[in-house]
């Protein structure tokens, strides 16, 4: 079967300005594919791109097979969610939903009963006669999704659709958007800066930066394997700790030596890397750092550092320390009874340890 | 914080009302000072010669007569021909309300087009257009007289109307796009995806939305085309005078004797009209007095 | 097909009063200004003759008298009706209870003809049946208001006229200003203890410098564009006394017939507004631009 999304050495720029460079995307029928990243990184850009509302400098784009570069929005089988919802004030929910069906000419009882079923769909029924200003944010969100819903289109755009709405709110949609997603298999692009949004929606993430694309994959991939430092500090919250080391090469391996505040040494054994060079930073997630005895493995390793700051969090306590120079964050047990400024063994879990060149920023593992 | 009484108190709180009530005499003098020479307009016009030339400028009329109203509508003389404002006003009505629709029509297409449809080039005619309504218009009088002859309309209302259209696109598109800026421009996009165009946008989307801004950009046009005194005694002859150039004729007019409450009756009918816009629709007049001047 | 004509009917929309605009204000201001270096008389004439016109304009005394007029007459208009305005516009500023009628009172002389506003003082200004008659009807016989036909004084009536007319209209700007200032600050200044007249003084006014900048725009625009309230109160008499570069240039392009005069004046009018408007709307532009 054809990807539905195919976009090949995609380029964008304003004037002398490039806003996206090279871009190169592939997603199959179902997958909802997150575009993340800092804001002015692009990603909007390229979303705009794929809709035909920007035109591009180069490259080419196809959906659902066919070469679509060059052809306008309302041809490209798309349907788009924008970050303000984009509701037309003056028409009445009920029109807004239809409003395109009307453009494109489908007959009265065609939109009435499309019109139903999504309605019955996103449980807006009552709502179809009000104005968007008399609608909350959630409910306008909800009309925006029926508005793109009700074109059954190849492809579904978001633009961050859930950025307007409070926190609550945002977690209730996520879940439902996640539902619907399941349920009509739909193929999605979509936008967010989020990157809790990114992992938990996602079938596949890409990262951008400075309109590049930084790393495509999984989930798990890029939450595992981040490409490079950017993607490691961006993706996670607390983000990965990342601190400078020194490698010492012999037999068993590589001695990874970190220096602590008290000038002296930390050192940690790998003996899965072999062929790291003499500096690296090295990638820790917080929760591969536990007090000791609380975690067991064959990677794991412990060492006694200075505790500069205790906060719980409920579920788990975050510990700060210092080491090689940066604040590295630990996710303790709650009942830790790590004190400021007191000594405690922690346990380092190096099964998912990363290692990043310090000059160009590259995974090295 | 308790609500002992303090010293100083009883004084500041006597002197306070002083000030307010001095603060209320000055705002109602000035009150005084703008509305005097509408109330000496309207009491002139009521009066008779007699009583005009024996009594004071300030009392109320002895006996009211709407004689001179009468007069002003329909008899008094603008030259030669003795037919009153009547003629005129219809002149003007015929003038400002195509001109008013035209140019309100056109500026929100502009405004619509340098708002949300950017392209390479359109922020400088937006500006070559906004620069246009500071000329002032003595510039262009001569080479308009001239072009109004070639275009065979000179001395005709649908020259005059040409004219307001030209000259009031630079305000009206200011308007209508400093309007649709404030609108998202997903808006546009949405609707694109939706498959309309350009003209559906405006028509379905934009144009509902539009009603404040054609209502400030309406009564702005029609207060200026309406109050236009230049234009109108530059490009119009005998018999397609607007009314404002009649009313100047009628008081500078030298045959017979001066007739003071026909003049005031004059002006107070040629000023009828945006009176009476502003009175009802005076909100939206200030919004385009302080939009067209602070943004401009 | 469709596609090149949907991707450029923004354009096409444009393009009507582009070409409008090009015409009807840069070409004929380039008409106006190549005719202004000509030898016009009664028919427009097009071969250049250098800067006759304005050594022409610059000796006629007639044309002195105008450019005097514009300054006495710009110059108080635009400060009296800036005091006036602003004066107004503190002390409507105090939560004052009639607040809305008494703004529809002081504007609304902004919504008549200044044809009007001129048949209007000039009726009260007369000296015959006019202010002068009332006065001395309070009694005070000796009492002498002839403004309006002596050439010395005659000019100032413009001035009051046209403060009448457009002080309303500053106070209107001043009064959205004032009431634009951050609340906070204000709140803050009275927990400071910071007396009111302090607070406007200190806090408020200067911190309205836009305002007065277009305040002063639009007037001096209103001054140098003044023809229609000349023309109804004074008729630019007694004599020449109340001529401004508007009427002169009227008289000299319908009355007189001599369009290089009527053209050169027209260009130093326009040079006069462009040299206030231009830096002003240059700087507005960037400023939104950026």
């Amino acid at each position: 079967m054809a990807p539905i999304l195919n976009i090949q050495n995609l380029y964008k720029s304003y004037g002398s300005v490039e806003i996206l460079k090279d871009i190169n995307v592939t997603i199959e029928p179902g997958d909802f594919l997150v575009l993340v990243g800092p804001s002015g990184c692009g990603k909007s850009t390229l979303l705009n791109c794929i809709a035909g509302l920007e035109p591009i400098t180069g490259g080419s784009i196809d959906i659902g097979g066919q070469d679509m570069t060059h052809v306008s929005p309302k041809d490209r089988n798309i349907a788009m969610v924008f970050q303000s919802y984009a509701l037309y004030p003056t028409m009445s929910v009920a029109k807004n939903i239809t409003f395109g069906m009307k453009v494109r000419g489908v007959n009265a009882t065609m939109q009435a009963e499309k019109l139903a079923e999504v309605a019955k769909q996103l449980q807006i029924e009552p709502l179809l006669q009000r104005r968007p200003a008399q609608l909350s944010g959630g409910q306008r969100q909800r009309v925006a999704m029926g508005r793109a819903l009700v074109r059954d289109p190849k492809l579904f755009l978001f633009d961050e659709p859930l950025s307007n709405l409070d926190a609550k709110l945002r977690v209730e949609m996520r879940t439902e958007m996640k539902k619907l997603h399941q349920k009509l298999n739909a193929s999605i692009v979509y936008v967010t800066h989020d990157q809790i949004e990114a992992m938990t929606l996602a079938t596949k993430i890409v990262v951008m930066k400075g309109g590049v694309i930084q790393q495509i994959g999984t989930p798990s991939e890029i939450y595992n394997k981040p490409a490079n430092l950017f993607v490691a500090d961006f993706m996670g919250s607390p983000a990965m700790n990342l601190i400078p080391a020194r490698v010492h090469k012999d037999a068993s391996g590589s001695r990874i030596e970190i220096e602590r505040e008290d000038g002296q040494s930390l050192v940690l054994n790998d003996a899965h890397h072999t062929n790291l060079p003499e500096d690296v930073i090295i990638g820790l997630r917080p929760e591969d750092i536990a007090e000791a005895g609380y975690r067991q493995g064959d990677d794991v390793q412990s060492a006694v550092c200075l505790v500069d700051v205790v906060e719980p969090a409920g579920a788990d306590t975050y510990v700060v320390s210092k080491l090689g120079g940066k604040e590295v964050t630990a996710r303790l047990h709650a009942e830790t009874n790590a004190t400021p400024g007191g000594n405690l063994t922690f346990a380092f879990d190096l099964a998912k340890v990363s290692y990043f060149a310090p000059k160009t920023g590259e995974r090295l593992n | 914080m308790t609500d002992m009484p303090h010293p100083k108190a009883k004084t500041s709180s006597l002197s306070k009302t002083v000030l307010r009530w001095l603060l209320y005499i000055i705002l109602c003098l000035f009150a005084l000072y703008y509305l005097m020479p509408l109330f000496v307009m309207l009491t002139t016009s009521l009066k008779s010669l007699e009583e005009i030339r024996t009594g004071s400028l300030i009392s109320l009329p002895r006996d009211i007569t709407f004689d001179a109203w009468k007069t002003a509508w329909s008899g008094a003389c603008t030259g030669i021909q003795c037919e009153g404002l009547r003629p005129y006003f219809w002149n003007s009505i015929q003038l400002a309300i195509p001109a008013v629709l035209i140019s309100t029509l056109i500026g929100a297409l502009n405004g619509y087009v340098v708002a949300q449809w950017r392209f390479k080039g359109a922020n400088l005619i937006f500006s070559m257009m906004l620069f246009g309504c500071f000329i002032p218009f003595q510039v262009v009088l001569l080479p308009m007289a001239r072009m109004l002859g070639l275009m065979g309309v000179a001395g005709t209302i649908p020259g005059l109307i040409f004219v307001h259209v030209i000259y009031g696109i630079g305000f009206t598109t200011l308007f209508f796009r400093n309007y649709y800026v404030t609108i998202p421009h997903e808006l546009v996009k949405a609707a694109k995806v939706d498959g309309a165009g350009f003209f559906r946008i405006f028509w379905s989307i934009f144009l509902p939305l539009s009603l404040p801004i054609v209502v400030v950009t309406v009564i702005w046009q029609f207060t200026q085309i309406w109050n236009d005194f230049l234009f109108g005694v530059s490009f119009s002859q005998a018999g397609t005078q607007p009314v404002t150039v009649a009313l100047n004729n009628i008081v500078n007019s030298t045959t017979g004797v001066k007739e003071y409450n026909v003049d005031m009756a004059a002006a107070i009918i040629a000023a009828l009209p945006t009176l009476l816009v502003y009175v009802v629709a005076g909100k939206y007049f200030i919004r385009g007095l302080t939009a067209g001047s602070v943004k401009g | 097909m469709t596609e090149w004509l949907e991707r450029h009917v923004p354009k096409m929309v444009l393009a009507p009063s582009f070409v409008a605009i090009l015409i009807f204000v840069y070409g004929f201001i380039a008409w106006t200004a190549w005719v202004s270096l000509t030898r016009s008389r009664l028919l427009p004439r097009y071969d250049i003759e250098g800067f006759i016109q304005y050594e022409r304009l610059f000796a006629s005394p007639r044309w002195d008298t105008a450019m005097n007029n514009l300054f006495i007459f710009g110059a108080l208009f635009i400060i009296v009706s800036m005091f006036l305005g602003l004066m107004i516009a503190i002390f409507l500023d105090q939560k004052i209870r009639a607040e809305g009628i008494l703004r529809t009172i002081y504007l609304y002389p902004m919504a008549l003809s200044l044809i009007v506003t001129g048949t209007a003082w000039k009726w009260i200004l007369n000296p015959g049946l006019g202010i002068e008659a009332v006065i001395k009807g309070w009694g005070f016989e000796s009492f002498e208001f002839n403004w309006l036909v002596d050439p010395n004084m005659a000019i100032y009536t413009v001035v009051i006229a046209g403060v009448w007319q457009a002080s309303g209209f500053v106070m209107a700007l001043f009064l959205a200003g004032l009431r634009s200032v951050d609340q906070e600050i204000i709140k803050a200044a009275q927990v400071d203890g910071i007396p009111t007249h302090r607070i406007y003084s200190a806090i408020i006014i200067p911190s309205m410098a836009p305002i007065f900048l277009s305040a002063f725009i639009v007037l001096s625009h209103l001054a140098i564009k003044s023809f229609d309230l000349v023309i109804a109160l004074t008729g630019g008499g007694p004599g020449y006394a109340t001529d401004l570069p508007a009427t002169y240039m009227y008289a000299m392009a319908f009355s007189r017939g001599d369009i290089g005069q009527a053209a050169s004046s027209a260009m130093i009018m326009m040079m006069v507004v462009f040299a206030i408007v231009v830096p002003y709307l240059y700087s507005e532009l960037r400023a939104k631009n950026d």
